[in-house]
C-alpha cells in the first residue's frame, strides 16, 4: 500500500484501504448538506444553553435559568392571570345581576351559558349525564318535571346547599321505608303500587286501587299531596306524570316503597364560586325545563 | 419530441464526465486556446460550456456555477417589464386600501386569520366559504395548462416567482460584479480586497431584498400600516417575524444561491408539462434544419451548403440554466427565450434572417426540414377543453359570488338527549341555530318553523310574537341561539319517529332568507 489512499477508478472517490474479497470499502464523505444541518444544530444548542434553562445544579438545589430566565410554570401562570383578567369584567357583571335580569342581556347570557356549560361539564355531568339527561336515581334536568322546584331561584338553592348533605341550609326530607321497617305490609304495599300505578293514569286493579286510597291518604299524602302531585318543598316528587326518577313499574315502584331512596347531591356553595354557580344556574335552567 | 423527461431517460455519462464534480470547472469560461476566436466577422465565439445540459450534468454532481451573459432584444424587454409589473404588484398591493364601512379592516387584500376573514377587494370570504378558495385554484390550473398547451412553458419563463426573484438577483450581481466575463474573472481571484468588497456589497443586496420580500409577505396577513410600524418597535405578532424570517432566508437561499437547481432538481412543474404540451405548443427551439451544418463563417464566404448556426454559442452564454439549446427540448430549459434575443443579435450581423432560434411548434419543425409551409393549430381538443373548464368554472365562480346570500344558518339538532318527554306527555327537541350575519349593518331576523302543525316554538332568552321569534344579529357577527321545539301528546302519539322539519330564518324587513332542513324526533318506535 502506498502512502496515498487509493483513488476508486469507477466512483472516484478514495477508498479507506479495507478490502475484502476483492470488494473494496469507499471513504464516501458524509454529504455537505447533512454536515451543514449538523454544524447548525450544534450552534443553535449552544444558543439555546445560553438563552433557555438548560443544565441541572443538583448540588445547589436548582438549575441555569439561562438568560431569557423562561419559565414554563411562569408562562402557564401568566396566561391564567391573562385570562383571569379577561373573564374579570364579565363575572364581576354575572356577579352583580339578578338571576332573572341575565337573560335581557345577550352578551351576559352568553357568558353565563358557556361559563355554565362548562362548570355543568366539569362538575354535574359525572351524575347527571353529559347535557342533563339524567339516569335512573340522577334526576333529569332537560325535563319539566323538577324536585325542589324549577324557578332560578330554586334551582340556584339546590346548587348552594345541596340535597341531604352536609350544608346548614342544605335541602332534606326523608322518605319512611315503609316495607323495611314494617310500617306496611306487603298486601298493603301491593295495594298502594295500584293506586299509585292508577294516579299516573294507567290501568291497574280497581278493587285494590279503592284499597291503597286509604292507605295513601294515611301514609303518603301528607308529602305527596292528596292528589299525589308532590311538594317542592319537601322534595316529594309528583306521582301523576310521566317522570319516575327510580323507575315507574310496578316493580320499581314496589322498591321503593319498600325501601325508600334517599339520593344525595353534594353542597356546592363554598366550592364554587358565586358567579360559577349563577352561571350553573342560568344554563340547568336553559336546558328545557326551567320554569 | 425530445424531452429527457426525468433523469433516468438520459444518456450515461461518459467516464471523464463522471468525474466532472472533482475537478473545477467555471460554466463557460475562456478556455486554454487563449485569444478569444471569431465565430463570423465581429462574432466572438463564446468559449462557454452548456454545464447542465444532459450530456454534461452527471447526477449527484456538485453544482457548477453559471454566469449568465446580459442578452439584448425583444424577450429580454418583455422580461424586464414582467419583473417590474410582478414584483410592483407583489409590494404595492398590502397598501392598497379600500372601505368597507366600520368596524370592518379596510385593506383590500388581506387573509386575516385572528378575525377568520379572507378580503379581496369586493369579496369577503368566511372560514365557511373556502371552496372559493377551491375554485381559484382550480382556474389558476386549468388556465396555465392552457397556456401551457398553447405557448409552453411560458409561467416558467416569465411569471414563476423563482425566475423573477432569481432575473432580480442576478441583475443585481451584474450590477455589483460586472457581466459575464468580470464575473468570472473575478471568480478566478482570491478572496479579499475590492472582491471581498463586492461579494460583502452583493450579498448585502442580496439579503435586503431577500427581507423586503418576506417582509412584504407578512403584510399581506395583518394591516400592514401597524405592522410595517411595529416590526421595527417589536411591536409586531411574533409570527410576522418568524415569517419575515423564513422567507427572507428561502428567497436569498433560492434565488442567490440555487437558482437553476430549483427549477430542475426540486419543482415538478416540468415534469407535469411534459404532458400537457404536444406537436402544436410553441416552444423556445432551436431550427436545426436551418442551422445545420454548423460552424464558424469568415466574411465574404458563400452561405450555400452550409448551416446559419456561427456557432458562436451566444445562446449558451446567456441562459441561466446552463444549457444549449440546439440540443433540442429539454427539461431545464425555462422558455425564458433569452436565447432567442442572443441568436438575433447576431444573426442581424452576419447578415442572415433571425429566428433561428425562436418560438415554434414540433410539427412546424419538421414541416420546415422537409420545405413544407408551417401549421398553425391553437384550437385543438385540449386547449378547448382548457378554455371551456376555465370559462366554465369560472362563470360558476362569478354566477356563486353573485348570488353570495349575506345571511347562512347552521342548525344543530341535539344529541344529547335527542328528545325529551315531559311530564304531560309532550315531546320536546332542543336545536342550537347559529345565524351568520355577512352583512355589515345589524339585523333583524324571524325564525320561524316548517312541516309540524301544532308545536310550540320558544328560544332562551327571546320572546316569541306568535309570529315567530325576533332575534337582533349584529353585524359581521355569528348569533347563537338555543331554541326548543315541543309537539303536545295528543300530536306526538299519531306521528312517526322522525318528521322532516324546516327552520326558517328570514330578515324582518324583506329580502335575505335560509332555511335549514332537519328532523323532529318523537321517540316513537
Amino acid at each position: 500500500m502506498s502512502d496515498r489512499p487509493e483513488i476508486d477508478d469507477h466512483s472516484g472517490v478514495e477508498t479507506t484501504g479495507h478490502e475484502w474479497d476483492g470488494i473494496k470499502e469507499l471513504n464516501t464523505p458524509l454529504p455537505r448538506w447533512w454536515l451543514i444541518i449538523w454544524g447548525a444544530c450544534i450552534v443553535i444548542a449552544a444558543i439555546y444553553m445560553v438563552l433557555m434553562p438548560s443544565w441541572p445544579l443538583p448540588w445547589a438545589n436548582t438549575y441555569l435559568k439561562g438568560t431569557r430566565h423562561y419559565s414554563e410554570r411562569a408562562t402557564f401562570a401568566k396566561d391564567m392571570a391573562k385570562l383571569a383578567a379577561s373573564r374579570g369584567p364579565s363575572e364581576a357583571k354575572l356577579a352583580a345581576t339578578a338571576l332573572d335580569q341575565i337573560e335581557a342581556d345577550p352578551e351576559l347570557l352568553n357568558f353565563a351559558m358557556a361559563a355554565g356549560r362548562s362548570a355543568f361539564g366539569d362538575n354535574c355531568a359525572t351524575c347527571h349525564g353529559s347535557g342533563g339527561v339524567g339516569g335512573l336515581g340522577y334526576p333529569a334536568l332537560v325535563d319539566d318535571d323538577w324536585l325542589w322546584g324549577g324557578t332560578l331561584d330554586d334551582i340556584k338553592f339546590t346548587i348552594t346547599n345541596g340535597i341531604r348533605s352536609t350544608g346548614d341550609d342544605t335541602r332534606f326530607s326523608q322518605m319512611p321505608a315503609f316495607g323495611k321497617d314494617g310500617l306496611l305490609s306487603a298486601s298493603e304495599i301491593k295495594d298502594l303500587v295500584e293506586y299509585v300505578t292508577h294516579l299516573s293514569n294507567r290501568e291497574a286493579d280497581a278493587a285494590a286501587v279503592a284499597r291503597g286510597a286509604t292507605l295513601f291518604a294515611d301514609n303518603c299524602a301528607a308529602c305527596h299531596g292528596e292528589d299525589g302531585k308532590g311538594m317542592h318543598e319537601l322534595g316529594a316528587p309528583n306521582l301523576t306524570d310521566a317522570i319516575w326518577l327510580y323507575g315507574g313499574d310496578r316493580a320499581a315502584i314496589t322498591n321503593t316503597i319498600t325501601n325508600a331512596h334517599q339520593g344525595v347531591m353534594p353542597t356546592w356553595g363554598g366550592k364554587l364560586k358565586p358567579w360559577t354557580i349563577d352561571a350553573l344556574t342560568i344554563y340547568v335552567h336553559s336546558l328545557g325545563g326551567g320554569e | 419530441m425530445f424531452i429527457h423527461l426525468v433523469a433516468g431517460n438520459r444518456p450515461a455519462p461518459s467516464a471523464p464526465e463522471a468525474k466532472l464534480g472533482k475537478t473545477t470547472i467555471i460554466g463557460g469560461a475562456p478556455g486554454q486556446s487563449g485569444a478569444p476566436r471569431a465565430a463570423a466577422h465581429g462574432v466572438e465565439k463564446i468559449d462557454v460550456k452548456a454545464v447542465n445540459s444532459a450530456e454534461h450534468h452527471a447526477l449527484y454532481q456538485k453544482r457548477v456555477p453559471i454566469y449568465p451573459k446580459l442578452a439584448h432584444g425583444t424577450f429580454r424587454k418583455i422580461k424586464w417589464a414582467f419583473l417590474f409589473v410582478l414584483l410592483g404588484i407583489y409590494y404595492i398591493v398590502p397598501f392598497i386600501r379600500w372601505d368597507r364601512g366600520p368596524g370592518a379592516p379596510d385593506q383590500a387584500v388581506l387573509a386575516d386569520f385572528a378575525g377568520r376573514r379572507f378580503y379581496f377587494f369586493f369579496i369577503e370570504i368566511w372560514p365557511q366559504e373556502v371552496y372559493y378558495i377551491t375554485g381559484l385554484l382550480m382556474l389558476a390550473a386549468f388556465g396555465l395548462f392552457m397556456a401551457t398547451s398553447l405557448f409552453g412553458r411560458v409561467w416558467c419563463g416569465y411569471a414563476c416567482p423563482q425566475t423573477v426573484w432569481t432575473d432580480l438577483f442576478i441583475a443585481v450581481e451584474r450590477m455589483i460584479e460586472g457581466d459575464r466575463n468580470a464575473r468570472i474573472k473575478l471568480a478566478r481571484q482570491p478572496l479579499r480586497g475590492k472582491k471581498l468588497l463586492k461579494k460583502i456589497i452583493k450579498h448585502a443586496a442580496w439579503i435586503l431584498i431577500s427581507f423586503l420580500t418576506g417582509g412584504v409577505f407578512v403584510l399581506y396577513f395583518h394591516d400592514a400600516p401597524t405592522v410595517v410600524r411595529g416590526f421595527f418597535t417589536g411591536h409586531a405578532p411574533m409570527s410576522a417575524y418568524l415569517f419575515a424570517g423564513i422567507l427572507t432566508f428561502t428567497t436569498y437561499s433560492l434565488a442567490g444561491a440555487m437558482r437553476e437547481q430549483v427549477c430542475t432538481f426540486m419543482c415538478p412543474w416540468p415534469r407535469i408539462q411534459g404532458a400537457l404540451t404536444d406537436e402544436d405548443s410553441f416552444e423556445v427551439t432551436y431550427r436545426g434544419w436551418r442551422g445545420e451544418p454548423r460552424g464558424p463563417h469568415k466574411k465574404g464566404e458563400s452561405w450555400e451548403g452550409r448551416g446559419d448556426c456561427i456557432d458562436c454559442k451566444q445562446c449558451v452564454a446567456v441562459c441561466p440554466m446552463g444549457i444549449d439549446i440546439r440540443d433540442g427540448d429539454q427539461l431545464e430549459c425555462i422558455n425564458c427565450a433569452l436565447c432567442i434575443d442572443a441568436c438575433n443579435a447576431v444573426m442581424k450581423k452576419v447578415g442572415r434572417p433571425t429566428g433561428l432560434i425562436a418560438y415554434d411548434t414540433g410539427r412546424n419543425r419538421e414541416l420546415a426540414a422537409q420545405g413544407k409551409p408551417p401549421v398553425y393549430r391553437l384550437f385543438r381538443a385540449r386547449t378547448l377543453l382548457y378554455a371551456v373548464l376555465v370559462g366554465g368554472i369560472g362563470l360558476f365562480m362569478l354566477y356563486g359570488l353573485m348570488s353570495r346570500s349575506t345571511l347562512d344558518l347552521n342548525t344543530l339538532r341535539d344529541r344529547s338527549p335527542t328528545y325529551v318527554r315531559l311530564s304531560d306527555g309532550s315531546v320536546r327537541n332542543g336545536y342550537t341555530l347559529k345565524i351568520i350575519n355577512k352583512a355589515t349593518k345589524a339585523r333583524d331576523f324571524e325564525i320561524h318553523l316548517e312541516g309540524l302543525d301544532g308545536a310550540a316554538l320558544k328560544a332562551i332568552g327571546l320572546k316569541n310574537d306568535g309570529a315567530g321569534i325576533r332575534v337582533h344579529a349584529e353585524p359581521d357577527k355569528v348569533r347563537e341561539i338555543k331554541i326548543y321545539v315541543t309537539v303536545p301528546a295528543a300530536k306526538v302519539r299519531s306521528m312517526k319517529a322522525s318528521v322532516p322539519v324546516s327552520i326558517v330564518v328570514s330578515e324582518v324587513s324583506g329580502g335575505t332568507k335560509a332555511v335549514n332542513k332537519t328532523v323532529f324526533l318523537t321517540g316513537n318506535k
